[in-house]
C-alpha cells in the first residue's frame, strides 16, 4: 500500500465541507476502496480538524450560540425524537460533538446558577445519562456517537491507536535489538516533554540518522512541521505503510537536529 | 532636591512615581498627572536626587553615628548643620531645600555642565595624601565648610581648623575608633571590624583645596573606614599615590614607602593602639560603650521614617545607588547605633506642623535610627538572606531587630537555619611552597645553551629572592627594596635576549598564579608558624583553630566596606618585585603575557551541566564545575589586577592634574596610546555571550588600578558607561527566564559598587551617566547558554572576590561585643580543645603527609599523568554516586514502596496523612544511607585502578602506576564520600517522596486489579483485534442504533456476535490495551446491552424482520455477561443499564418487551455482577423520573416481578407474558 502526497490530497479534496458522520465515511470508502477505513478515517479526522480550527471562532460568538440554542429549542419543541442537534451541526458545518457541547453549556447556564465547570461538561458528554434533561441527553448522545472526528469516543480511539503503536514500536525495537529509553524512563530522568522513545545508540535509516522516535496517533500536525520534515514523514509513511506488522501508516520519525 | 523629598514626605507624590521619575528620564504613562506636575518642574534635578537622598541620610544620621560628623544642632533655623561655604551658596542643607540651588552647587560635580566634566575632576592643589583616602574632601570641609559634614569628619577631627563650625561642639564619642575598644585579646571580634586596624599616623595637611569637591561625600561610608589621612596599602606603595608632590623620584618614594611600611609593621602587632593624631586628641571612650536601648515606642515619626525608608529602599532596589553594600553597611550602622549625641532639648522639639517636612531632623533618637534601619532591612531581605551564615546569625540574634520587627527576625532566623553558606573571612592565603616547573626547564625552548643556562640561573635567583621574602617579609624592619632590590635588578640585567624575558615572564606569571590563588581558596598556613604542631591537631581542630585565627586576625586585614585596591599576602611580593625590577622590557613582556593569558581564560569554554541531569546525581559534577569557574574567575582577577598595575604604572600620579589645560594636554597625549588589552571589546563580547559574570569581575580589578586620567579617556569612558548600564540592569528582584542568577548579580553589583568607590574613579561618573541609561540593551547571542544564567557563584566565591562584604558581619559582631558587657551578649566563647580524642582516628598527620607526597609525586611525572588521575578520580567519583543511587537508593525506595503497601493495607483505603507516612518511612530508611559510604568506598576501590591502568601508557613503571592508582582511588573516594555524606539523606528522602507520591497517585480507583491479571499468557501471539478497531466498530453499531440511518443500513446478528467474540479475545490478550480504552469499551458494552434489551439494534435482513429474535438477543446478552464477569478488569458501569436514559429506550418500542431486561437483571444478580439491593435501589430511583403514565405502571410491575422472584435460577417464564394483560389494557386505553 503506497500513499503518496498526491493521493492524500485527492482524498482531502473530497472532504471539503463534508460532515464528519458515518455516512460520509462510508461514501469515502466507496470512493477509495483501496484505502483502509482507518487510513481514511485518519485523513478525514486530520482534514476536518483543520477545517474546525479555521471556523471554530465563528461558532463561539455569543450571537451564534444564542441562535443555535433557539433553533435547538424550536426543533425539539416540534419533535424531541428527531435528530435536531445533529442536523443543526451538519447544517452550520460544525462538528456534532462540539455543537452538543455548545448547546449543553448553554443549557446548563440557563438551568443552573453557577456556570458549569469544564469537567462537568466533559463528564456529561462522556455519559449523557448525567444530563438532567432527557431529551437533551438523547440529542447529545446522538451527536457524540455519530461524530467520527470529535468527541470522547473518538478521543479514546485516537488515544488507543497511539498506545497501540507505541506498543508495536516497542516490540519492533526489542525485536531489532535496539536499546532505547521509553517515555516513562525519560520522565523519571527529568525530561518534561519527551518523545516516545530515545534510542540510546542512534541508527541510520535510509541515510538519515535517527535519534528518537515519536509515534503519533494521527498524522503529524503539518503546521508545526517544516516542509522537509513533512517530506521525510511521507517517506516514512511509505516505508512503514507497507509493513504489515506495524499495520497503520502512522509512524513518524523525526530527526533530532 | 529637598523639594522632591518634601513632596514625598507630604505624600503628594507616591514613592513608586518618584522612583520611576528618578530611574527613567522619560515620563511614564503610569504617572499620576498630579504627581507628574509636582515633579516636572524639578526635571533638571532628576539625576541629583539620589546623591541628595544619600547625603541627606548621612547628614541626618550624623548625630547618631558620631563617628560621622560632629554635626551641630539640627534645630530649625540653626543652619549650622551645613555651614554654607564661604563664597558659595549653601549646598544640600535643609536650609537650602527651598531654593532650587543651581545644579553646579550640588554635592556632586555631576551637576556641572557636561563639557566641564573633566574639570569636575580637578582638585585643588592639595597635597597628595588627601587623594589617597576615601574621603579626601574632608579637610577642606573642616576649614572651609564646603563639603558635607560627615565627609568632613570622616577624617580624624582636628586635622581641620579647630574653629570651623563643624568642630564647635565637643567631639562625640567615636565608635569607630578602634583604640578605645578592648584589645583584641579580650574581645575577639572587637569593633576593630569597622575600621582597619593598621592605622598610621595621619600626616597633617595644611593646604586647602578650595576648589575641590568632596570626593565621595555620598558614596563613602559615614565612618571613614580608610580615612584619607590613613594611607591604604595602595597609598603606601611607591607609585605616587599618597605622596606629597615634590618627592616623586623613585628613590624618594621608596624611602617614604619604607618608612610607612616600617611604621605599619611596628603597629600591626598592636593594631588596637594607633597613636592619636596630634591636634585632636580623641576623647576617651571609656563609658561610652554602653548602647542606648532602642524602643519601638520611642520612634518619633513612623510615617516619615517609613516613607524615607521606602524611597531609599526603592533606590537600592533599582540600583540607583552606586554601592549596594555600602548602603547596607550604613543601614547596619544605624541599626547598631549606640547612642545619640546629646543635643539641647529645644533642638529636639519639632516645630509644629513640620513633621512631614524636612524641618525637623529625621532621626531624633536612636529609636528612630533603629526603626529606619529595620524598615530598610525588611525591604532588603532578599539580599540579606544571601549573605553568609555568620552574618545571618548575627542579624537574627540582634535584639534590636527582634524588638522592632519580630517578623523579619523570624525570616532571618529561618534563612540562617537553612543557609549552608559558611564563609570564612580568612585572609588571602600567603605564600605557598615554591614549586618547580619542569616544563620551563626544557632546553628546547631556548635559542642557545647559554641562554638556557642564564635562564636557569635566573630561576634560581628568583626563587631565592622569593624564599627570602617568605622568610623575612613579616619581620619588622625588613625592607623589600633594601633586602632584595639590588639582587633583582642584577638578575634583570642578565636577561638580555627578548626570548629570555619571555621565559622569565612565563615563570613569573605561573608562580604568581600558583602562589596567590591557592586551590582551596582559604588555605594559607595557620598562624604562620609551627605548621607541624598544628597539623598534629587534625582537620577538625585545625578548622576551629582557623576560625579562631580569623576572629583574631581577620578584622585587621580589610579596610572597611570600600577598601582601595590592595595587594595582600604574597601578591605584595610580585608587586614589589615589579617595582624593584623597574625594567621596561620585563614590564612589557609581562603585559603581553598577562593579556594573552587573560584572553585565553576569559574565552575558556566552561563546561556546562547537561540539561538532563537536573537531579541529584549531577550535583557532584556541578560542584566540580562551579569550582572550576571559581578557579578561572579568581585567576582572571589576579592576572587582570597585575595587568592593570603594570599597564597604568607609568601614568600613576598622586593627583589628577591640577589645571584644566594640563589635563587636556595629558588627555590628548593619552588618547593616542592604544589600550594594553582591548577590554571594551572583551566586555562587549562578554555581555553578548552572557558571560558578564566571568568578564566583569576581572575587568573591575583591571580598572581599579587605573590612574586618574583613565576614566576620562574616551575609550575607557565607554567601558565605564557599559559597566554603569550593566549595573543599573542588574535589578535583584527581577527573576525569570533569561535573567542572571541572584548570586551572580550580587557578585557583579558588589564588584561594580566597589569600583565606583575607587579614588581614581570620578565620583561624578556614576550619576553623570545616568541620563543616558535608557537605551541599554544587550543583544545576547546565546542567551540560554550563557554563564550568567547558571548558578556559578556561591557565597564563598562572593566573599572571596569581595572580602569587604564581610565588613557587615564585623560591624554586627562589634555591636555584639560592645553590648556584651551589659547584656551578656552573644559572644561565643572559644572552647579550648585538647588533642585527646585523636587516638580514635588515624593520625591526621599521615594524611597531610600523604597529600604532600602525592603532590611531590605529580611534580616528577608528566603533567598528563596528573590530568589522567584527576580525570579518573573525577569520573569514578561521579559514577560512584550514580551507582549508589541506582543500587542502594533504589533498593531503599523499593523497601519504602513495600512498607507503604503494608501500611495501606493495614490502614485500609484512607491511608492516612501522606506527609506523616513519608516522615515515618524516611525515619525508617534514612539510617540505611550510612551504608552508602562503605559501598561508595568499595566502588571507587574497585573501579579506579582499572581506569587508570587503561588510560596510562603501557610502559608506565609499575611503581608509578600503583601510586597513580592509589591516588586515584583516594581522590575518587574523597569526592564521592564528601558528596554522599552531605547529600545521601536528602537524596533518599527525595526519592522516597517521589515514590510515595507516585504510589499514592496510582492507588486510584482499585489498587487490587493492577496485580497479576494484567497481560496475556506467554504463548499469546497478540493476534487479537486492536482495541481502537473494536471501539470504532462498536461505536458504529451505537451510532447506527442512535440514528439517523438510511433504510438499508443495519447490522447482522452474526456481525454482532463476531464483534463480541473479538472483544473477548482482545480482553484476554491485553497486549495493546490501555486503561482508558478498556473503560470506554466497558461503557460501550453496557450501552450495547441496553440497546439489545430495548431491541433497538437495526438488523439487516428482510424488511419485515428488522429485529433480533429473542434467542439471538439472549445469546448476545450472555456473551456480554460473561465478558463483564471474566474479562473486563476495569469496573463496568452496569448501573447505566438502569439509567433513565437507557430504560427510556424501552419506552419507544412498541410493543414493549420487558422480559429481556428482567432476564438481564436476574443474570446480573446471579453472576454476582450486581447486588439485589443495588438493583432495587436503581429501580427505585427510576420510578422517580418523569415517564408517560403507562410506562410508569409497567415499570412498577417489573419492579414487583423482580422483587417477587429473587432467586429463580433460569427464568424460564417469559416475563413479558406475565405483564401482557397489563400491557394489553394499556394499549387498549391508548
Amino acid at each position: 500500500m503506497i500513499l503518496t502526497k498526491a493521493q492524500y490530497d485527492e482524498i482531502a479534496q473530497c472532504l471539503v465541507s463534508v460532515p464528519p458522520t458515518r455516512q460520509s465515511l462510508r461514501k469515502l470508502k466507496q470512493r477509495f476502496p483501496s484505502q483502509s477505513q482507518a487510513t481514511l478515517l485518519s485523513i478525514f479526522s486530520q482534514e476536518y480538524q483543520k477545517h474546525i480550527k479555521r471556523t471554530h471562532a465563528k461558532h463561539h460568538t455569543s450571537e451564534a450560540i444564542e441562535s443555535y440554542y433557539q433553533r435547538y429549542l424550536n426543533g425539539v419543541g416540534k419533535n424531541g425524537a428527531a435528530p435536531v442537534l445533529l442536523e443543526l451541526a451538519n447544517e452550520v458545518d460544525y462538528a456534532p460533538s462540539l455543537m452538543a457541547r455548545i448547546i449543553l453549556e448553554r443549557f446548563l447556564q440557563e438551568h443552573e446558577e453557577t456556570p458549569p465547570s469544564k469537567s462537568v461538561i466533559n463528564s456529561m458528554l462522556r455519559d449523557p445519562s448525567q444530563i438532567p434533561d432527557g431529551v437533551l441527553a438523547n440529542q447529545v448522545y446522538q451527536c457524540v456517537v455519530n461524530d467520527c472526528c470529535y468527541g470522547p469516543l473518538v478521543d479514546c480511539i485516537k488515544h488507543a491507536i497511539g498506545h497501540e503503536h507505541e506498543v508495536l514500536l516497542r516490540d519492533l525495537l526489542l525485536e531489532k535489538n535496539l536499546s532505547f529509553l521509553d517515555e516513562d524512563q525519560l520522565r523519571a530522568k527529568g525530561y518534561d516533554k519527551t518523545p516516545d522513545f530515545i534510542l540510546q545508540v542512534p541508527v541510520a535509516v535510509e541515510g538519515h540518522i535517527i535519534h528518537w522516535i515519536e509515534s503519533k496517533a494521527s498524522f503529524g500536525d503539518e503546521c508545526s512541521h517544516h516542509a522537509y520534515l513533512h517530506d521525510q514523514f511521507w517517506s516514512y509513511w511509505n516505508s512503514m505503510g507497507s509493513n504489515r506488522r506495524i499495520g497503520k501508516p502512522r509512524m513518524e520519525e523525526q530527526l533530532k537536529i | 532636591m529637598a523639594a522632591v523629598l518634601e513632596s514625598l514626605l507630604r505624600e503628594e507624590v507616591s514613592v513608586a512615581a518618584a522612583v520611576r521619575w528618578i530611574a527613567r528620564s522619560a515620563q511614564s504613562s503610569e504617572d499620576d498627572p498630579g504627581e507628574a506636575a509636582a515633579l516636572s518642574p524639578l526635571r533638571p534635578l532628576r539625576k541629583e536626587f539620589v546623591p541628595f537622598l544619600l547625603n541627606f541620610l548621612r547628614e541626618q544620621s550624623s548625630r547618631v553615628l558620631p563617628q560621622g560628623p560632629p554635626t551641630p544642632a539640627k534645630a530649625p533655623g540653626s543652619s549650622a548643620a551645613l555651614p554654607g561655604r564661604p563664597g558659595g551658596p549653601p549646598r544640600g542643607s535643609r536650609g537650602a531645600r527651598s531654593q532650587l540651588f543651581p545644579p553646579t552647587q550640588l554635592p556632586s560635580p555631576a551637576a556641572e555642565v557636561p563639557s566641564a566634566r573633566r574639570g569636575g575632576r580637578r582638585r585643588g592643589p592639595g597635597p597628595a595624601r588627601e587623594r589617597g583616602g576615601r574621603g579626601p574632601a574632608g579637610l577642606e570641609e573642616g576649614a572651609g565648610g564646603e563639603g558635607l559634614p560627615w565627609a568632613a569628619s570622616r577624617r580624624p577631627r582636628g586635622s581641620g581648623s579647630p574653629g570651623s563650625p563643624s568642630l564647635a561642639r565637643s567631639d562625640p564619642p567615636n565608635l569607630s575608633n578602634l583604640e578605645e575598644f578592648p584589645p583584641v585579646g579580650s574581645v575577639p571580634l572587637g569593633p576593630a571590624g569597622t575600621k582597619p586596624s593598621r592605622r598610621i599616623n595621619p600626616t597633617p595637611v595644611s593646604e586647602e583645596r578650595s576648589l575641590s569637591k568632596p570626593k565621595t561625600c555620598f558614596t563613602s561610608p559615614p565612618i571613614n573606614c580608610v580615612p584619607s589621612s590613613q594611607p591604604s596599602v595602595l597609598d603606601t606603595s611607591p607609585w605616587g599615590h599618597g605622596l606629597p608632590p615634590g618627592c616623586r623620584s623613585l628613590q624618594e618614594e621608596r624611602e617614604m614607602l619604607r618608612k610607612e611600611r616600617s611604621k605599619q609593621l611596628q603597629q600591626s602587632p598592636t593594631p588596637a593602639c594607633p597613636t592619636p593624631e596630634s591636634g585632636s586628641p580623641l576623647p576617651s571612650r571609656i563609658g561610652n560603650l554602653t548602647a542606648e536601648p532602642a524602643d519601638p515606642a520611642g520612634v518619633s515619626s513612623h510615617r516619615r521614617l517609613e516613607l524615607v525608608a521606602l524611597i531609599y529602599s526603592s533606590c537600592l532596589a533599582e540600583n540607583l545607588v552606586p554601592n549596594l553594600f555600602l548602603e547596607l553597611f550604613f543601614i547596619l550602622q544605624l541599626l547598631t547605633a549606640r547612642r545619640m549625641v546629646a543635643v539641647k532639648d529645644s533642638d529636639l522639639e519639632p516645630s509644629p506642623g513640620a513633621l512631614d517636612s524636612l524641618e525637623s531632623p529625621l532621626f531624633q533618637s536612636v529609636h528612630d535610627c533603629v526603626f529606619f534601619a529595620v524598615q530598610v532591612l525588611e525591604h532588603q531581605f532578599q539580599v540579606l538572606s544571601c549573605l553568609d551564615k555568620g552574618t545571618l546569625k548575627l542579624l537574627a540574634e540582634n535584639e534590636r531587630l527582634l524588638c522592632f520587627s519580630p517578623a523579619l527576625q523570624g525570616r532571618l532566623q529561618a534563612a540562617y537555619e537553612s543557609s549552608v553558606a559558611k564563609v570564612s573571612l580568612a585572609m588571602p592565603p600567603s605564600a605557598q611552597a615554591v614549586s618547580f616547573q619542569p616544563e620551563t626547564d626544557n632546553r628546547a625552548n631556548f635559542s642557545s645553551d647559554r641562554a638556557f643556562h642564564t635562564f636557569k640561573k635566573q630561576r634560581d635567583v628568583f626563587y631565592e629572592v622569593l624564599r627570602e621574602w617568605e622568610d623575612h617579609h613579616e619581620q619588622p624592619g625588613w625592607d623589600f627594596e633594601k633586602g632584595l632590590g639590588s639582587r633583582i635588578r642584577a638578575m634583570m640585567g642578565q636577561l638580555s635576549a627578548a626570548c629570555s624575558h619571555s621565559h622569565f615572564v612565563r615563570l613569573f606569571q605561573k608562580q604568581l598564579l600558583q602562589m596567590c590563588q591557592s586551590p582551596g581558596g582559604a588555605g594559607g598556613p595557620v598562624l604562620g608558624e609551627a605548621p607541624d604542631v598544628l597539623s598534629m591537631l587534625g582537620a577538625d581542630k585545625l578548622g576551629r583553630l582557623r576560625r579562631l585565627q580569623e576572629r583574631l586576625v581577620a578584622p585587621q586585614s580589610s579596610g572597611g566596606p570600600c577598601p582601595p585596591p590592595t595587594f595582600p599576602g604574597c601578591q605584595g611580593f610580585f608587586r614589589d618585585f615589579i617595582l624593584s625590577a623597574s625594567s621596561f622590557q620585563f614590564n612589557q613582556h609581562l603585559m603581553d603575557s598577562l593579556s594573552l593569558k587573560i584572553r585565553e581564560l576569559n574565552g575558556l569554554a566552561l563546561p556546562q551541566p547537561e540539561p538532563s541531569d537536573e537531579d541529584g546525581e549531577s550535583d557532584v559534577d556541578w560542584q566540580g564545575e562551579r569550582r572550576q569557574f571559581a578557579v578561572v574567575l579568581l585567576s582572571l582577577r589576579l592576572l587582570a589586577k597585575f595587568l592593570g598595575f603594570v599597564a597604568f604604572l607609568p601614568y600613576r600620579g598622586p593627583e589628577p592634574p591640577p589645571t584644566r589645560e594640563l589635563q587636556d594636554s595629558i588627555l590628548a597625549l593619552r588618547s593616542q596610546v592604544p589600550p594594553a588589552l582591548d577590554v571594551l571589546a572583551l566586555l562587549q563580547q562578554g555581555l553578548r555571550a552572557r558571560r558578564a559574570v566571568l568578564t566583569v569581575p576581572w575587568l573591575v580589578e583591571f580598572l581599579s588600578l587605573a590612574d586618574h586620567i583613565v576614566p576620562m579617556l574616551d575609550y575607557y569612558r565607554s567601558v565605564f558607561t557599559l559597566l554603569l548600564h550593566l549595573h543599573r540592569s542588574l535589578v535583584l528582584s527581577k527573576e525569570g527566564e533569561g535573567e542572571m542568577c541572584f548570586l551572580n548579580k550580587l557578585l557583579l553589583l558588589a564588584v561594580l559598587g566597589w569600583l565606583f568607590q575607587i579614588p581614581t574613579v570620578p565620583e561624578d561618573l556614576f550619576f553623570l551617566e545616568e541620563g543616558q541609561l535608557e537605551a541599554f540593551e544587550v543583544d545576547t547571542v546565546a542567551s540560554e547558554h550563557g554563564l550568567d544564567g547558571m548558578p556559578v557563584v556561591d557565597q564563598h566565591l562572593l566573599y572571596t572576590c569581595c572580602p569587604y562584604i564581610g565588613e557587615l558581619r564585623k560591624l554586627l559582631a562589634s555591636w555584639v561585643s560592645g553590648s556584651s558587657a551589659r547584656s551578656g551578649g552573644f559572644v561565643r566563647k572559644i572552647t579550648p580543645t585538647t588533642t585527646t580524642s585523636l587516638g580514635a582516628q588515624p593520625p591526621r598527620t599521615t594524611q597531610g603527609l600523604q597529600a604532600q607526597l602525592a603532590q611531590a609525586f605529580f611534580h616528577n611525572q608528566p603533567p598528563s599523568l596528573r590530568r589522567t588521575v584527576e580525570f579518573v578520580a573525577e569520573r569514578i567519583g561521579s559514577n560512584c554516586v550514580k551507582h549508589i543511587k541506582a543500587t542502594l537508593v533504589a533498593d531503599l525506595v523499593r523497601q519504602a514502596e513495600s512498607l507503604l503497601q503494608e501500611q495501606l493495607v493495614m490502614q485500609g483505603q484512607e491511608g492516612g496523612d501522606p506527609a506523616q507516612l513519608l516522615e515515618s518511612l524516611c525515619s525508617q530508611l534514612c539510617p540505611h544511607g550510612a551504608q552508602a559510604l562503605t559501598q561508595g568506598r568499595e566502588f571507587c576501590q574497585k573501579k579506579s585502578p582499572g581506569a587508570v591502568r587503561a588510560l596510562l601508557p603501557e610502559e608506565t613503571p609499575a611503581a608509578v602506576l600503583s601510586s597513580a592508582e592509589h591516588i586515584a582511588v583516594g581522590l575518587a573516594t574523597e569526592k564521592a564520600c564528601a558528596w554522599l555524606s552531605a547529600n545521601i539523606t536528602a537524596l533518599i528522602r527525595r526519592e522516597v517522596k517521589a515514590a510515595v507520591s507516585r504510589l499514592l497517585r496510582a492507588q486510584g480507583p482499585e489498587p487490587a486489579a493492577r496485580g497479576e491479571r494484567r497481560g496475556c499468557s506467554r504463548a499469546c501471539e497478540h493476534h487479537a483485534p486492536l482495541p481502537s478497531h473494536l471501539i470504532s466498530e462498536i461505536k458504529d453499531v451505537l451510532s447506527l442504533a442512535a440514528g439517523p440511518r438510511d433504510p438499508e443500513e443495519g447490522v447482522s446478528p452474526e456481525h454482532l456476535e463476531q464483534l463480541l467474540g473479538q472483544l473477548g479475545q482482545m480482553l484476554q490478550c491485553r497486549q495493546f490495551l490501555c486503561p482508558p480504552a478498556e473503560q470506554h469499551l466497558a461503557k460501550c458494552s453496557v450501552e450495547l446491552a441496553s440497546l439489545l434489551v430495548a431491541d433497538q439494534i437495526p438488523v439487516l435482513g428482510p424488511p419485515a424482520q428488522h429485529q433480533l429474535d429473542r434467542g439471538q438477543a439472549r445469546r448476545l446478552l450472555h456473551m456480554l455477561l460473561s465478558l463483564w464477569k471474566d474479562n473486563f478488569q476495569v469496573p463496568v458501569p452496569l448501573q447505566l443499564l438502569l439509567s433513565p436514559r437507557n430504560v427510556g429506550l424501552l419506552a419507544d418500542t412498541r410493543p414493549r418487551e420487558w422480559d429481556l431486561l428482567l432476564f438481564l437483571l436476574r443474570e446480573l444478580v446471579e453472576k454476582g455482577l450486581m447486588g439485589q439491593t443495588e438493583i432495587e435501589a436503581c429501580l427505585g430511583s427510576l420510578r422517580e423520573a418523569q415517564w408517560p403514565g403507562d410506562f410508569s405502571e409497567e415499570l412498577a410491575t417489573l419492579f414487583n416481578l423482580f422483587l417477587a422472584e429473587p432467586h429463580v435460577p433460569e427464568p424460564q417464564l417469559r416475563a413479558c407474558e406475565l405483564v401482557q394483560p397489563n400491557r394489553g389494557t394499556v394499549l387498549a386505553q391508548s
